[in-house]
């Protein structure tokens, strides 16, 4: 059993409890123990930044310096807001050495920004992806439109993670997985993020138009990887529905549920029951592949852009 | 390092947004990719590259126009304008930057009280507990803004499928995270 930190974040604890089960399931799977961060707190996502530039910086310096104290190397961050709010922090102290002693004396902590943080994408990149295909038994055999959103991908001065436009990490491995990844347009288009609340008619909007574009592509599913995504997706369905004027029922899947569904998981280990907008995923005859013939690479054909 | 034609006068009101974030608000050129790209560039009074305009004329009345708009509230710090801008500039960390001297001068837009509201009360449940307490948030939130009847018939079915935690998780260093709040609170620069 491989140990790995682990940064659950709050809304996993709350309304994206199922994140945490699939990944949890997921990781065990693979003989990998998520620890999580010591006593960690809340990464004050965008109501810290758009608020206090020093507190946005401290909260989460706080917690990869518990990290550190622990002696933890790489934390995953299933979260992608909070993965970028770690990442743009450790990034900005690293750049800025004096700001970076003020906000240790501001969480009375010593931080020396050694840990890596790593993205639900490049934890399974790390840790599970050589092993994945000789453990599938049930291929995910759905058309399935992999959102990244916002997070996940910009900065990518900073985070430099995949393409900025046309990402294609989540796509390899829901491929790997058995599934179709569908090419189509709102890959990174923002859902409203943070306005789910207090302007639900923007977030009906923005992610009104992803779901739309989803549903003309025929998607049988889209997959996330991201706790605010996947409840402005399925959470906000009836203000969704409202706006299109028409019934997109179409499920959102955390890539931790699409993959453990595939590694033979239930759907109730992996939350799939929690979800508001029902998943009834039709069965599908598992085709008979002779495993010589099966993809071993997904070869990437499209120019990279940006 | 950028020629200096490029750098505002220290004094000037772009000067000094430039000393609190690094961003060189003459390198704009207003191709206008960052309004084209904005999710919601639609519903701002001033869609981005008109704000990054009227960053750069340097008058105080464009600057007054901005602290009151409702544009730097709309703002959802989706990073789309940096990603797409041919000189690379950070308009997110410029909205940041003026949506806190909006607070700090009191000249929020009233019709970005709601927003504002979810901010303070998320914050707040971080200062209570040290970490976001989803359903002390909401009660928090419909407090401040009076909107009882939102969302309403969500809580139950969310209740069912076990998505609201009926218990608050304390950490151990909750009166860390609120020394955290209060040094921060008490440093006048606050940028």
């Amino acid at each position: 059993m491989i140990k790995v930190g682990f940064y659950p974040g709050c809304s996993m604890k709350g309304g994206a409890q199922e994140y945490q089960e699939s990944v949890t399931a997921l990781a065990k799977v693979f003989d990998i123990e998520l620890v999580e961060v010591p006593d960690w707190n809340c990464c004050g996502a965008t109501a810290a930044h758009n608020l206090n530039k020093e507190l946005s910086l401290s909260l989460p310096a706080r917690i990869m310096a518990l990290a550190e104290k622990e002696g933890i190397t790489d934390i995953v961050v299933p979260c992608a807001a909070c993965y970028n709010r770690l990442s743009v922090t450790k990034h900005e102290l690293a750049e800025d050495p004096s700001l970076s002693s003020k906000v240790a004396s501001i969480i009375d902590l010593k931080y020396e920004g050694t840990t890596q943080i790593l993205n639900i994408i490049q934890f399974i990149d790390k840790y599970i992806t050589d092993r994945l295909e000789e453990k599938v038994v049930k291929p995910f055999d759905y058309k399935s439109a992999c959102y990244y959103g916002c997070l996940l991908v910009r900065p990518h001065s900073i985070l430099k993670f995949d393409r900025v436009e046309d990402p294609q990490s989540m796509d390899v491995l829901v491929k790997k997985a058995g599934g179709n990844a569908i090419d189509w347009a709102f890959k990174t288009e923002c859902c409203g993020a943070g306005l789910s609340v207090s302007r639900t008619d923007s977030v009906a909007r923005l992610s009104g138009n992803i779901m739309k574009d989803a549903a003309d592509r025929a998607a049988e599913v889209v997959v996330v990887a991201c706790p605010m995504c996947h409840s402005n997706l399925d959470m906000r369905r009836p203000e969704i529905n409202k706006f299109l004027n028409e019934k997109i029922d179409i499920p959102v899947l955390y890539i931790s549920q699409v993959l453990g569904l595939a590694v033979g998981l239930d759907a109730k280990t992996l939350g799939l029951n929690r979800h508001m907008t029902e998943v009834n995923l039709p069965e599908r005859p598992i085709k008979e592949v002779p495993v010589a013939e099966v993809p071993q690479k997904v070869v990437n054909t499209q120019k990279m852009e940006a | 390092m950028s020629a200096s034609h490029e750098i505002s006068h220290p004094l000037s009101l772009s000067g000094e947004m430039q000393m609190d974030t690094g961003v060189i608000i003459n390198k704009c050129y207003q191709c206008g990719k960052c309004s084209a790209g904005c999710p919601v560039a639609e519903e701002m009074d001033y869609p981005p590259s008109l704000v990054m305009r009227m960053l750069q004329t340097d008058d105080p009345k464009n600057y007054e126009k901005l602290l009151r708009s409702m544009s730097i509230w709309l703002c959802v710090s989706c990073e789309m304008c940096l990603t797409r801008c041919p000189m690379e500039i950070d308009i997110p960390a410029l909205m940041d930057n003026m949506r806190q001297k909006s607070i700090r001068a009191k000249k929020t837009n009233p019709q970005a009280k709601k927003i504002i509201s979810f901010h303070k009360s998320f914050l707040d449940s971080i200062n209570y507990t040290g970490r976001l307490y989803e359903m002390g948030l909401i009660v928090d939130y419909k407090m401040r803004t009076g909107a009882m009847a939102q969302d309403v018939t969500i809580a139950p079915k969310m209740f069912i499928k076990g998505k609201l935690n009926p218990v608050p998780e304390i950490i151990k260093g909750r009166k860390k995270i609120a020394a955290i709040f209060n040094k921060v609170q008490n440093n006048k620069e606050g940028k």
